[in-house]
Formats: C-alpha cells, sequence, structure tokens
C-alpha cells in the first residue's frame, strides 16, 4: 500500500511537470518581461525543485557519499540563490507585476501559463524558499524519511511556489491543488499514529474548499465572457470586471470559505491541530510556515479586488471571526497538553492577525498582515523545528513529560526561548512589528477592533510561557530528560539563519516595508479603500457625543 | 552630535561579551565586562547631562535611522536627552553601575555568574532604551524587554519551582498592563498620526478636547501600563513574588529603576495627562490607596525582602500620588531619592542574607549589629531616610509629595499619606529592630560563620549611604531658604503646568512637624518598645489582633481571589467549553457528520443494488406504480 502511494506521488512530480517546462520553452520566445533580467527567472525558481526531486530518486540508494538528502538541500540552496537574484532586481517602485512570463496553455478558454510576482507575493516567495534550506537540515539522514518522501517535499515546494507567483486563476488552482497530495502522502504514509484520521480530516477540508473555489473560479471566468465577449482566466484582466452585487455575495462565499480553511479562520480551524500533531517535523513546518499562508494570499489577491460591494457588507463579519480567531485560539492554546498541538492553536491566533490586518483594508494593515505573513513563517517554523528536535530525543509529546530540560540542553533552551518570546511579539523581534502594524491599521478602522487584537498579547504570554516553564524550567523530570543531549552542530547551523532573520526584522524591518509599500499603495488606490473606509470608520468621539445628546 | 547611541550601546556589548563568551572567559571576565560596561555608560551619561543642561532648551535629539515607514506611519530610532531622560540616565547607570559592582562579590558562588551579568547588562540596556526613545513604540521595546529581563531574573533559579512561578507571573502581570499601553498608544496614532513624544506634548492641547472622553480613556489606558510596571493597584502582585530573584535584582530592577518606568511615562506624557482631570484624580487615588494597602501588609512580614518590596509598592504609590496632584517633578524627585535609599535597604538586605547563608526569616535573626558594622550602619542610614527624618533624602522628598496633595486641596489623600508614613516607620524600624537589636535568633550553626561581606559589596553600600544622605538637598523646600529648590529650578518649564497649589507657609511648617514626630519618630519608638527587646509583646499584639495580623500577614488573599476569580474560571473555560466543547464537541462533530452522511448514504444506495433480480423488479413496478398515480391524479 505503502509503495503505491510513494510511486502515485513522485510520478505527478516527475512526469506532469516536466511536461509544463517543456511547453514553455517550446514557447520561449513570447515571454514578456517588464524587468531587466533576460531569462524566466520565476519558472526557474518554481521548478528547480524539480532538480532536487529528479537527483532523488537517482541517488534513492545512494552513490558513493551522495544521498537523496543532498540532493534535494543542493537544490534547495539553489532556489534560494535565484531567489536572492530575484530580489536584487526588484523595482520597489513599481505598482504591477514584475518579472511577467506568459504563454498559452489551454488557449480555447484564454488560459495562460501566467506568472508574475508584485510586493504582496515577493517576500512570500522568499520565506518560502529560505525556510526550506533549515527544513531540510532539521531531517537530515534520519532514515525513515526514504528519498521518496524527499521527493515530496520538492513537489510540495513547487506547488508553493507556484501558487505565489501564478496570475492565471487556473494556473493558481493547479499549484493549490499540487500542494495537497504531497502533503496528503506527507502526513498519510510519515506521519504518527493517528495519522488516517488526520489527513482524512485535512482532506474532508480542503477538498470542500477547494471545490467551492474552483466553482467559483470558473463561474467568475463565464462572468468574464458574458461581459467582455471573449474568455479570460487571467487575474489582472479578471480586475477590471464588475460583477452585480447580488452575484458577488454568492462568489465572494464560495472564494471565502476555500480561503479561510486554508488560512485557517476560526471556525474552520479544527484540522490544523490534528494535521500538525500527526505531521512529520518537515510536514509541520511547510504546512505552518507556508501552505496557511495561502489563504491571507488568495484573500489580498481575489476576493477583495473581485468583490468590492460583498467585501464591503461581509467583512465586519470576517473581522470578527478573526478577531475571535486571536482570543480564542490563544485560550484553547493554553490548555492544550501536547506540544505541537499548542502551538498549531497559537497558528490559529497568528493567522487571526494577519486576517484582520487584511481586511481593515488600509496601507499599515496590509503590510502589517504581510509582514506577519513573513514573520509567522519563521518563527512558527522554527518552533515546528525546535519541537522536532527534541521529540526526535524523547519521542513524546505530551508537555506533562517534560521539566528541567535546560540543565541538559542549554542551548536548545536559549534558542526555543528566543523563538517563543518572538511569537508572543516581543518588541525589538519580528512579530511585535506585525502585530503593531496590524493594530495600527486596525485602530484606524475601529479602535474597538485594535483594542480587543490588543488583548490577544496577554494571552499569548500565558500560553507559551506557561508552556516554556513546564518543558525547559523546574528541576530534571526524568531518566529520559537527564540522558539528553544538546543540540549538534547541523542543529544550530539551521536554526541560526531564521534566528538571525528574526531578530534583524525586528530591529530593521525598513527594507521590507520599502518594498511593498509602493504594491500596496497602489492596490488601496485602485480598489478604493477609501471608500471603504469612509463607510465604516468608527469615530468613538462622534459615537459619545451622539450618544451624549440624545440623553 | 552627541553620541548618545553610545549609552546603551556599551551595555549591550558587555551583553554581548558575557552572553557569548562569559562561559569560556570565566568569571574575571565577567566580572570586568559586566560592571565596566556600566560604568562607561554612566561617564557617558554624565558626559550628555552636562552637555544637555548647557543646551538651548536643555534636549539633545539624535535620530539613528527609520524603523518602519509604511502608509502614514512613519516611525524612527531616535533619542533624546532632556532633563526627565537625563536624570534617568544618570540614576540607571549611576545606581546600576553600584549594584554591578556589589553583585561580584554576592553572586560569585554561582556556577551561573556569567549568565547572571549577561541578563544584568541586557536589562541596563532596555531600561536606557526606555528612557531614551524619542517615541511610544521604541519606548515600548524597552518598556517590554525590562519585562523580559526581569522574568529572566526573577527565574534565574530555575530549579526552583516558586522562583519560576513568580517570574511567569511577573511577565504576564505586566503584560496585561501591555495591553493598557498598547491600546493607549493606538489611540493616540489615530488622533495624532504620529507616535512622537514631543509632538504628541505640543500638540496635546489643541487636538484632544480638555477633560473629554478620548483623552480620558488614552490616558486610563496608558496608567493601566503604568500600574503593571510600576506594580500598582491592581496588578501589584507580583513586585513582592519577584523577590525571588538574586538581591541585586531586587534592587536594581524591583525597586530603582524598572518598577519607577511607570513613573516616568506619566512624567514624561504630562502634557497629555493635565487634559484628563478625571484620569488624574484616578491616579491619585490608586497611588494613595496602594500605598497604604502595601503598608498595612509590610507591617506583619517576616521575609526581609518582602518587607522591603512591599515598602516599595507603597512609596511607588507616593509617588503615583504625587503624579496624580500634578506635582510631576516632585514624584520624579522622590524617585531619585527612592532609588538612592531603596537599592541601599535591599542591598544591606542583601549583605545580612549572604552573611546568614541565605536565610531571609527575621524571625531568625536579631542582633546582628556587633558582627556585621558597616551593614548595620549603612541599613540604619536607609531606614532614617526612607522614614523621612530630616536632613536624610527621603524627608524631602516624601514631606514635598505630602506637603502638594495637601496643598491642591485633597485632604482625605492627604490623611492616607500621613497614614502611610506612620505605618512606613514602623515597618522599616520593626525591620532593623528584628535584624539587628534583641537577642540572637540564628541558627547556631549558622552563628559561628557570621562575617561581614567583602569590600566589593560593602564600598556600594557606603556610596549609597551618602546619596541617601545628602541626596536631598536637591530639592529643599521653600520655606526652609538656605539653598535654592534645585529640583523645581530644575525641571523649569518641562512639565504641563497645574494650576499653584494655595497654602500657606505656616500650614507647610506645621505639617513638617507633624510627620516629624508623629509620623516618623512616634512609630519608631513603638516599634522599638515591640521589637527591641524580647518579642513578647509582639506576640501578645499578634494574638490580641489576630484577625487582622493574618489578613495583613496574607496579603488581604488577594492572589487567592485573582486565582480562583480570575485564572481557573478563564483556564476551566477554555478547556471545558472552548476545546472541549466548540470545538471537539461542535465543530468536529459537524465535519465528521459530513463524512458520516456520505457514507449513510452510500450505504442506503448500496442496500438497492444487491444483485437480486426478483428486487429489482419489485421496484421497477412500484415506481412504475407512482409515475402512474402521480399522472393520474396531480394532471396540473
Amino acid at each position: 500500500m505503502k509503495s503505491v502511494f510513494m510511486r502515485l506521488g513522485t510520478s505527478i512530480g516527475v512526469f506532469l511537470l516536466p511536461l509544463i517546462i517543456a511547453a514553455q520553452s517550446y514557447a520561449a520566445d513570447s515571454i514578456e518581461s517588464s524587468s531587466s533580467v533576460g531569462f524566466p527567472i520565476l519558472s526557474l525558481i518554481i521548478f528547480s525543485p524539480l532538480l532536487g526531486a529528479l537527483f532523488a530518486i537517482l541517488l534513492r540508494n545512494g552513490y558513493g557519499g551522495l544521498s537523496a538528502d543532498i540532493a534535494t538541500f543542493v537544490s534547495s540552496l539553489l532556489t534560494l540563490g535565484v531567489c536572492a537574484f530575484l530580489l536584487t532586481k526588484f523595482d520597489s517602485n513599481f505598482y504591477g507585476f514584475q518579472f511577467v512570463e506568459k504563454l498559452p496553455w489551454i488557449d480555447r478558454f484564454g488560459i495562460n501559463y501566467y506568472l508574475g510576482i508584485d510586493g504582496v507575493s515577493l517576500f512570500l516567495v522568499m520565506v518560502a524558499a529560505f525556510l526550506l534550506p533549515s527544513a531540510l537540515l532539521a531531517t537530515w539522514k534520519t532514515k525513515e524519511k526514504s528519498w521518496a518522501f524527499q521527493v515530496q517535499i520538492m513537489m510540495l515546494q513547487i506547488g508553493i511556489l507556484g501558487s505565489f507567483m501564478a496570475l492565471d486563476s487556473i494556473l493558481f488552482y493547479t499549484f493549490f491543488e499540487l500542494m495537497l497530495v504531497p502533503l496528503y502522502f506527507m502526513i498519510g504514509i510519515w506521519g504518527g499514529s493517528n495519522r488516517i484520521y488526520a489527513t482524512t480530516k485535512f482532506f474532508i477540508y480542503t477538498v470542500f474548499g477547494s471545490l467551492l473555489l474552483l466553482a467559483s473560479l470558473i463561474y467568475t471566468g463565464i462572468l468574464y465572457h458574458e461581459a467582455f465577449g471573449h474568455w479570460s482566466f487571467s487575474i489582472p484582466d479578471w480586475y477590471q470586471l464588475s460583477i452585480p452585487a447580488a452575484t458577488q455575495m454568492w462568489l465572494f462565499i464560495g472564494f471565502c470559505l476555500a480561503f479561510a480553511i486554508k488560512a485557517p479562520l476560526f471556525p474552520f480551524h479544527t484540522w490544523l491541530p490534528d494535521a500538525h500533531y500527526e505531521a512529520p517535523t518537515l510536514g509541520s513546518v511547510e504546512l505552518a510556515g507556508l501552505l496557511l499562508k495561502l489563504g491571507p494570499y488568495g484573500i489580498i489577491r481575489f476576493v477583495i479586488p473581485l468583490f468590492p460591494d460583498a467585501s464591503d457588507t461581509y467583512v465586519p463579519f470576517l473581522i470578527y471571526f478573526g478577531l475571535i480567531g486571536i482570543i480564542y485560539g490563544g485560550l484553547v492554546a493554553m490548555v492544550q497538553q501536547k506540544l505541537k498541538k499548542l502551538i498549531a492553536y497559537s497558528s490559529v491566533a497568528h493567522m487571526g492577525y494577519i486576517v484582520v490586518g487584511i481586511f481593515v483594508f488600509n496601507v499599515q494593515g496590509l503590510a502589517g498582515g504581510l509582514i506577519q505573513m513573513v514573520n509567522h513563517a519563521l518563527v512558527t517554523g522554527a518552533l515546528f523545528l525546535c519541537v522536532g528536535m527534541i521529540y526526535g530525543r524523547t519521542h513524546t509529546q505530551e508537555i506533562s513529560e517534560y521539566g528541567g530540560v535546560v540543565h541538559t540542553m542549554p542551548i536548545f533552551s536559549a534558542f526555543f526561548l528566543f523563538f517563543s518570546l518572538a511569537s508572543i511579539g516581543l518588541p525589538g523581534l519580528n512579530g511585535f512589528v506585525g502585530e503593531l502594524m496590524i493594530m495600527l491599521g486596525a485602530a484606524r478602522l475601529n479602535v474597538i477592533y485594535a483594542v480587543l487584537a490588543a488583548s490577544g498579547v496577554i494571552v499569548a504570554a500565558v500560553y507559551m510561557l506557561w508552556m516554556y516553564q513546564r518543558v525547559i524550567f523546574g528541576p530534571v523530570k526524568n531518566d529520559v530528560i537527564r540522558n539528553l543531549k544538546d543540540l549538534t552542530p547541523r542543529e544550530i547551523v539551521l536554526l541560526l539563519p531564521l534566528a538571525i532573520s528574526t531578530l534583524v526584522l525586528g530591529v530593521y524591518p525598513q527594507p521590507f516595508f520599502e518594498r511593498v509599500n509602493a504594491t500596496l499603495e497602489g492596490y488601496v488606490k485602485e480598489f478604493n479603500a477609501d471608500e471603504f473606509h469612509a463607510k465604516h470608520k468608527f469615530d468613538l468621539a462622534a459615537y459619545w457625543e451622539a450618544k451624549k445628546s440624545k440623553q | 552630535m552627541h553620541q548618545i547611541w553610545l549609552v546603551p550601546a556599551f551595555p549591550l556589548i558587555g551583553f554581548i561579551l558575557n552572553g557569548l563568551f562569559g562561559k569560556f572567559f570565566g568569571k574575571r571576565f565577567v566580572s570586568i565586562v559586566g560592571p565596566l560596561s556600566i560604568g562607561l555608560a554612566f561617564l557617558q551619561s554624565l558626559v550628555l547631562f552636562f552637555a544637555m543642561l548647557s543646551t538651548e532648551g536643555h534636549a539633545l535629539h539624535e535620530q539613528l535611522y527609520t524603523w518602519m515607514q509604511s502608509g502614514i506611519l512613519n516611525l524612527d530610532v531616535g533619542f533624546q536627552v532632556d532633563q526627565l531622560s537625563g536624570l534617568f540616565l544618570l540614576i540607571i547607570t549611576g545606581v546600576g553601575f553600584l549594584i554591578h559592582v556589589y553583585s561580584i562579590g554576592y553572586m560569585y558562588e554561582e556556577d551561573a555568574f556569567y549568565r547572571f551579568f549577561a541578563y544584568l547588562n541586557l536589562f541596563v540596556f532596555f531600561m536606557l532604551i526606555l528612557v531614551l526613545g524619542d517615541n511610544f513604540i521604541l519606548m515600548f521595546v524597552g518598556w517590554e524587554g525590562v519585562g523580559l529581563c526581569s522574568y529572566l531574573l526573577i527565574g534565574y533559579y530555575f530549579e526552583k519551582q516558586s522562583a519560576i512561578d513568580a517570574s511567569k507571573k511577573a511577565f504576564i502581570t505586566n503584560r496585561i498592563g501591555d495591553f493598557g499601553f498598547l491600546s493607549g498608544v493606538m489611540l493616540i496614532f489615530i488622533y495624532f498620526n504620529t507616535l512622537n513624544f514631543s509632538e504628541v506634548n505640543s500638540s496635546a492641547g489643541t487636538v484632544l478636547e480638555n477633560g473629554g472622553l478620548i483623552v480620558t480613556l488614552i490616558t486610563l489606558f496608558l496608567f493601566l501600563g503604568a500600574t503593571g510596571k510600576s506594580a500598582q493597584i491592581p496588578l501589584y502582585v507580583w513586585l513582592p513574588d519577584a523577590m525571588e530573584g538574586p538581591t541585586p535584582v531586587s534592587a536594581l530592577i524591583h525597586a530603582a529603576t524598572m518598577v519607577t518606568s511607570g513613573l516616568y511615562m506619566i512624567a514624561r506624557l504630562s502634557h497629555l495627562f493635565v487634559l484628563a482631570p478625571i484620569t488624574m484624580a484616578i491616579v491619585a487615588s490608586v497611588g494613595a490607596v496602594t500605598a497604604i494597602l502595601a503598608a498595612t501588609i509590610a507591617i506583619t512580614q517576616t521575609d526581609i525582602k518582602r518587607v522591603l518590596a512591599y515598602s516599595t509598592v507603597s512609596q511607588l504609590g507616593y509617588m503615583f500620588l504625587a503624579m496624580g496632584v500634578g506635582a510631576f517633578g516632585v514624584g520624579i524627585f522622590h524617585v531619585m531619592t527612592h532609588a538612592f535609599f531603596k537599592a541601599l535597604l535591599f542591598l544591606c538586605s542583601g549583605a545580612v542574607i549572604y552573611s546568614l547563608h541565605h536565610e531571609q526569616d527575621m524571625m531568625k535573626m536579631g542582633a546582628l549589629r556587633k558582627k556585621l558594622p558597616v551593614t548595620f550602619a549603612t541599613m540604619m542610614i536607609g531606614t532614617i531616610a526612607i522614614t523621612g527624618i530630616p536632613p536624610f533624602a527621603g524627608f524631602f522628598s516624601k514631606d514635598e509629595i505630602l506637603w502638594k496633595t495637601w496643598s491642591s486641596g485633597n485632604f482625605a489623600l492627604w490623611f492616607i499619606g500621613f497614614l502611610t508614613a506612620l505605618l512606613t516607620s514602623f515597618y522599616m524600624f520593626r525591620l532593623m529592630f528584628l535584624t539587628f537589636y534583641g537577642n540572637s535568633r540564628v541558627d547556631p550553626h549558622t552563628e559561628s560563620h557570621i562575617h561581614e561581606s567583602p569590600v566589593s559589596m560593602l564600598a556600594p553600600l557606603v556610596v549609597l549611604a551618602i546619596l541617601s544622605i545628602f541626596g536631598g538637598f536637591f530639592g529643599v523646600p521653600h520655606i526652609l531658604h538656605f539653598l535654592p529648590n534645585g529640583i523645581e529650578h530644575y525641571f523649569e518649564g518641562f512639565y504641563a503646568e497645574v494650576q499653584a497649589g494655595h497654602g500657606t507657609v505656616t500650614a507647610e511648617i506645621i505639617l513638617m512637624v507633624l510627620s516629624v514626630f508623629v509620623a516618623a519618630l512616634i512609630p519608631a519608638w513603638f516599634a522599638w518598645k515591640t521589637y527591641g527587646g524580647k518579642l513578647d509583646t509582639a506576640d501578645q499584639r499578634k494574638e490580641n489582633f489576630a484577625f487582622f495580623h493574618n489578613l495583613s500577614l496574607n496579603k488581604y488573599y488577594v492572589d487567592e481571589i485573582y486565582n480562583g476569580g480570575i485564572i481557573q474560571p478563564i483556564k476551566k473555560i477554555s478547556d471545558l467549553v472552548f476545546w472541549k466543547w466548540i470545538d471537539v464537541g461542535v465543530i468536529d462533530r459537524f465535519v465528521h457528520l459530513t463524512g458520516d452522511v456520505a457514507r449513510a448514504s452510500g450505504g442506503l444506495i448500496r442496500g438497492l443494488q444487491n444483485g437480486v433480480l426478483q428486487q429489482y423488479a419489485i421496484i421497477f413496478a412500484l415506481g412504475t406504480l407512482a409515475i402512474l398515480y402521480y399522472l393520474v391524479f396531480f394532471p396540473y
């Protein structure tokens, strides 16, 4: 059974995707690019993990000192290198899509292989490329993580990178779905003891969301055809569309449910703790770090631009759900007894912040939401890596089984503390920058939102520090703890880049904002944020005056 | 350029050196780097202080870089030295340096010596950021940073459950305050569109309506933040527990510097606070009530550090009282004198604890004055200073606070302050007499090992004792004309003007005499009668007033009330309602339902397709009949 799954998964990656590459090189001359790079850099980034996958298969039985691990690691570094190059070439002052590549795919329906990035997707791509080498190093040479596992990771990476860059909605959907397959296998095959339940739950949730998304995408395409007389599934084309308000409501629900499940937004979050708990470390890192970001990303890309009238009506409710998620997720995290579930619920709270930031729909909120996506990827990714490291030594997730780890693992304790503090938004580290921006943005719409969001900082401190104290401090709990070995040099090396970027983004986040500001300013102008604010802005002083004069 | 950034840079370097290399380079290296980094910061602070005094407008400003800019938000990392932050710089680095020197001797036996100094350096760094930052958010970096260091240092003995519980309690209680601070900051942002102190202060009067809802809300939120950091009702509960940390930490963080940051913030925003008379009244009342509440707890505690902790809470209450009646400069003056004598008292208590091999219970002390002469003498100076006996430092600042309260017309608050002064004198002399007089109750085994502390610990005591004696001359009251009132002159034009109080010179003199004799000397005499010799009378009184004694000894059961009334219910609701009922019981059941429905409907249809032809025929026939029936009886 297991091998069938493996073969299935690998075949998807290895045989289907090169076809797309081939198709692309076939029509290479039609690439139009707004940037100065003379080659299809985005395609290169998206499909560079294929190289790793191919070599992982070739080296599945080892060859000399080489193994599948090395193949994927080197390829992930390659991706990162190209991404770094992309970052240097990115034009910060340009509003619109850069490095655009466009090839016909299904001409009959105006579906294209259409890629591009802007300030919104830039850093999501970066962090996807940045997180993977660390994640791969974390599972270095573990026996059960066979070559097939490595191939799954590479497929997952392609899906993630592709979704962030796709400008054609059908292409987006393809990548979006492509991610689910490797993740399904990763949890289902390499997961914990209750993995089948977790995968099924994950599958029910996401398929439900995906199908709604697909239906909504197709219907929007049909609407476009009706309005303009020709087919197009390109997202920038769709921005020209004005959909009747009644229709918008339905489509809004379709899109939003899909992205809310992915984010996950309360009350669609219950798949996440189970999926995390059962997933192998690497799966958790990718899931929390990158997959969840598709939710907020989709909202920015599709929901707000395409459905302004529906947004106008429903956004306050979505903000409520985000706020509930912040407090509710934190409170439920507080009473968790298993490490990974606790961090999973903390993700629910963090994603609540991000959703609030986006839906308050001003530059601060969006910028905060964006940097918080990056922060959450780095910090929660790092926390899952830390948990993976200690789990690999003790083989237990129960918080009550721990205690006094600091006596035997001081370096680990220091890293774990650092990332825990970043997660609870300690000023000077990155989490604070995002939360602050989101709260300031929220305050400008409605100060009550901001105050409610701020109450989340209390809860965050409670669950995180309580967990930390129970695991790390106190007397040594048992012999397992007494015999723990501290981090190896490899483990330190893989955590260091994450720690450094956490600190840098906290102390000097301006380079980030410089690169997203132009995009966001253009975005709020193009999609009439002012109008939205004029309508929904809550003025406390005026409200108070009105109330007083009534009496 | 005045190189303000150098001041925090030195402690930061100290932190990095001690944190990364201290383990390998040994204790000598650490004991040089730790104090030296603070000493250099102190020298640079001195330079800046005098540069500030000689500058037009008494303000130095330095902008380092753009921190975050997006939309209308524009935040820089910028430092400012003015009358307020200049004074704080000197207190932090000066007292901080002495405490670092003291710590060398006090902590030398510890294995994690380097860790202690690394944290202590980091604390000073964040404290300096707090006072130097020129905007709310940079201040908040320091604000939370000192909270973090406090957390790490309270939990320094992390194998002790009580220590880690106390550290967590401190951090979380402070976070409740931080929630208030952040909320206030957000309100300020939407009304001012800036988070810069000088811009907010200068335009506060025009942007916000005097006494209006918004300014009241803003200042109340900010005050909530202050009650967390500066240990006032309702968030004071963490400070007594924070005594689990090493004693130098209690002296530096939980007496001299960090706990005054709430006052610093209010003083910094005086122009905002004076617009909200309701808030000011609340600040003053909370301060006064906290002062007397903590003092009534302090009189029965037997742990020497806990007495001092409650005393700190009480003294902080005084400072808030001063802020609340609009006497900002006087409040800050008391911050300064309190930093001297309370740091001194804590360090002395540390010296006693050190000599007795970590015994903190005063019931196991007594008759130590001969054995620890320097500690005794300096601690007596500190006690006289805190009780407000002239001409020691505490007299001037405390008397000024009481006078300002009286002259602003708040007689009830004055009376509370007066009673607190009375109690202060009693519990402080009780502490002195229990520790240094009477019969020795020291464990006989320890008795033979009692020894005075090393010079590195005694020298800071002497310096602080001198400051506790003379520090008050900075602010001699008007009626004693032999010196100009330095503090008022120093802060001239800095704070928002409050309508001047009206009080006569006679009244001031009467109150002064009253506070010296009734509030300081008589309780001291009473304490001597009770605790100077045998403790029979003390035990007798304990029994006579058993109810009140228990109430005070158990701190009015506030911890128990918080735990039973707030913490446990929240935990229970989160666990049983949110997680086990909503998540697992409702949402998951719904998800399972979708699976079950799919399976069940599949099961239903599967039942039909069982391969029995006769059954198919019957269904076919029934179906046909049904259609016929429909067509015959319901044609349109």
